[in-house]
């Protein structure tokens, strides 16, 4: 129960509207979860209650053993959880590096470094006195991915990771995945094609208007469960 | 050769009204405050170096090792204790706040130091000057630009090359996700606001031994540092300077053709400006 990640019946809103109607979900130590579910149902409101984005209005998150239930963002970084924001979100008037630099700030120990992460990324390393917002849509989610990994997380929050992506990158970059988690990294993975979350995560959980429809290892359920549970019906 | 130094007049005063915005720049570029009691801050800042030499004796300009300091620290609490407190959504509450902040000031200066016209003492500073090609040039408004290039070249090196740089950088681009990088906006802003005072302290003293000042002053010197900002274009600099000395060169101008017109030759210089390039004359190119 100490260990990982665990949040308890989280209620959480999203300016005057009630995104999270109670959600619960496990996740141990070097576990993959897929976070799935339609437009609005709360995946994104779920990942900021955890980072400390949103404060929960009731419920519990542990992590590690401790409450950080609205712990502001600035500091459950330094706990070690990072977050790749949806749409990337890039600072525009920081360099690539510049970026990856800030990522690192709070200077927790681990494996990644900028020479690390320009060994996995090696167009950043060429582009990396570059205005940031100038790369590609998928060099931009590279630095977004690395500018999380700078931190030295144990636990990443990935948020839409190929949306606005061309198909070819996106595979890409999820070949990229294993290297990342197979660090004894946890990770939530929010993503809208179902297959590929699921085909990359040991467990998944399906939300439906701001509660959990289903949730369980990806091959326990069938195709049509997963999809009854994904739309609600 | 008369008008030729009369612009060279104006361009030595470009550099004060540069220094007046330089921090008025820097907070609107970092949390997107327009902050109405600056003027007053200013006038502040110059009625405490007044202070300080009555208690020390020491000349103005060596005044500034302890005005800096106190306005920089007066800066970080009325950010962390006050400012922060409005900061969020709406840019009206940031506003109203400043201006009731710049009410209080103008009364607080009233009642401590009556409304008497002041002025600091820099002895033969004041008036020694050196003659270049017939063109006679004062010490002081030649101190004051150096000064205000100076400042302006050192904040743009900590914008754009240290940790704290790159702080107010992310912070105004992205709040929220700078956040998770463990930057606490209110300590960045805090950081930002003591930055800016201390800019205004430089400001304030070189106001003062340059001409008279009293409580009700700072208004004129906000507009004047307004005017030097959006001249230069928002968010840049170095805009900011030339801002400056666009204003000082046509109030220079107005004032060689009826005294009475320098304040207006000024301010009709930022509306021909402001109807022809709404931007400034040198807006950031990203963004």
């Amino acid at each position: 129960m100490s260990e990982g990640l665990h949040v308890q019946d989280i209620e959480s809103f999203y300016g005057d509207f009630k995104a999270l109607h109670g959600v619960s979900l496990s996740l141990e130590p070097g576990r993959v979860l897929a976070l799935i579910g339609a437009n609005g149902a709360g995946k994104s409101t779920l990942l900021k209650s955890i980072c400390g984005l949103v404060s929960p209005k009731a419920g519990r998150v542990t992590w590690k053993g401790r409450d950080i239930t609205g712990l502001p963002g600035s500091q459950t970084v330094a706990l070690g959880i990072a977050l790749v924001p949806e749409g990337r979100r890039l600072f525009k008037s920081l360099s690539v590096e510049e970026n990856l630099i800030l990522g690192g700030q709070v200077g927790r120990k681990g494996p990644w470094s900028l020479k690390t992460l320009y060994d996995l990324f090696p167009i950043l390393n060429e582009k990396r006195s570059q205005p940031a917002t100038s790369l590609s849509g998928g060099q931009q989610q590279m630095v977004a991915i690395g500018r999380a990994l700078m931190s030295n997380p144990d636990l990443v929050l990935f948020d839409e990771l190929s949306l606005g992506l061309a198909p070819i990158v996106i595979k890409d970059i999820y070949a990229q995945l294993p290297k990342i988690t197979g660090q004894g990294m946890s990770a939530i993975l929010v993503e809208q094609d179902v297959t590929r979350a699921l085909g990359s995560a040991s467990q998944f959980l399906c939300l439906a208007e701001g509660r959990v429809s289903l949730a369980g290892r990806p091959g326990d359920h069938s195709r049509d469960a997963i999809s009854a549970a994904y739309f609600g019906t | 050769m008369d008008i030729l130094n009369t612009i060279l007049q104006g361009v030595l005063v470009g550099g004060l009204y540069a220094l007046f915005a330089a921090g008025l720049s820097l907070i609107f570029g970092v949390m997107r405050l327009v902050n109405i009691a600056h003027g007053d801050l200013i006038v502040l800042a110059a009625y405490i170096a007044m202070e300080v030499i009555k208690l020390t004796g020491l000349p103005p300009l060596a005044a500034l090792v302890f005005v800096v300091p106190v306005m920089a620290a007066f800066g970080y609490a009325l950010q962390r204790g006050i400012l922060n407190r409005t900061l969020g959504g709406d840019l009206l509450p940031p506003l109203l706040v400043s201006f009731g902040l710049s009410v209080i000031l103008q009364n607080g200066l009233l009642a401590v130091f009556t409304a008497d016209s002041r002025k600091l003492d820099a002895g033969a500073l004041e008036t020694a000057s050196a003659t270049i090609g017939g063109i006679s040039i004062g010490l002081l408004p030649a101190l004051m630009f150096a000064t205000a290039v100076a400042v302006i070249a050192g904040l743009q090196y900590l914008f754009y090359n240290t940790a704290l740089g790159r702080a107010f950088r992310a912070t105004s681009d992205d709040a929220e996700i700078a956040e998770l990088m463990g930057l606490d906006r209110r300590k960045v802003y805090a950081w930002a606001m003591a930055l800016c005072l201390g800019v205004v302290a430089i400001a304030g003293v070189f106001l003062a031994i340059r001409s008279n000042f009293d409580p009700f002053m700072g208004p004129g010197r906000l507009i004047f540092g307004f005017e030097a900002v959006i001249i230069g274009g928002l968010g840049n600099l170095w805009g900011t300077l030339a801002g400056g000395v666009i204003l000082g060169v046509a109030q220079g101008i107005g004032a060689s053709i009826d005294p009475g017109w320098q304040i207006l030759a000024g301010h009709v210089a930022f509306l021909l400006i402001l109807a022809l390039k709404p931007r400034g004359l040198f807006p950031r190119m990203d963004g």
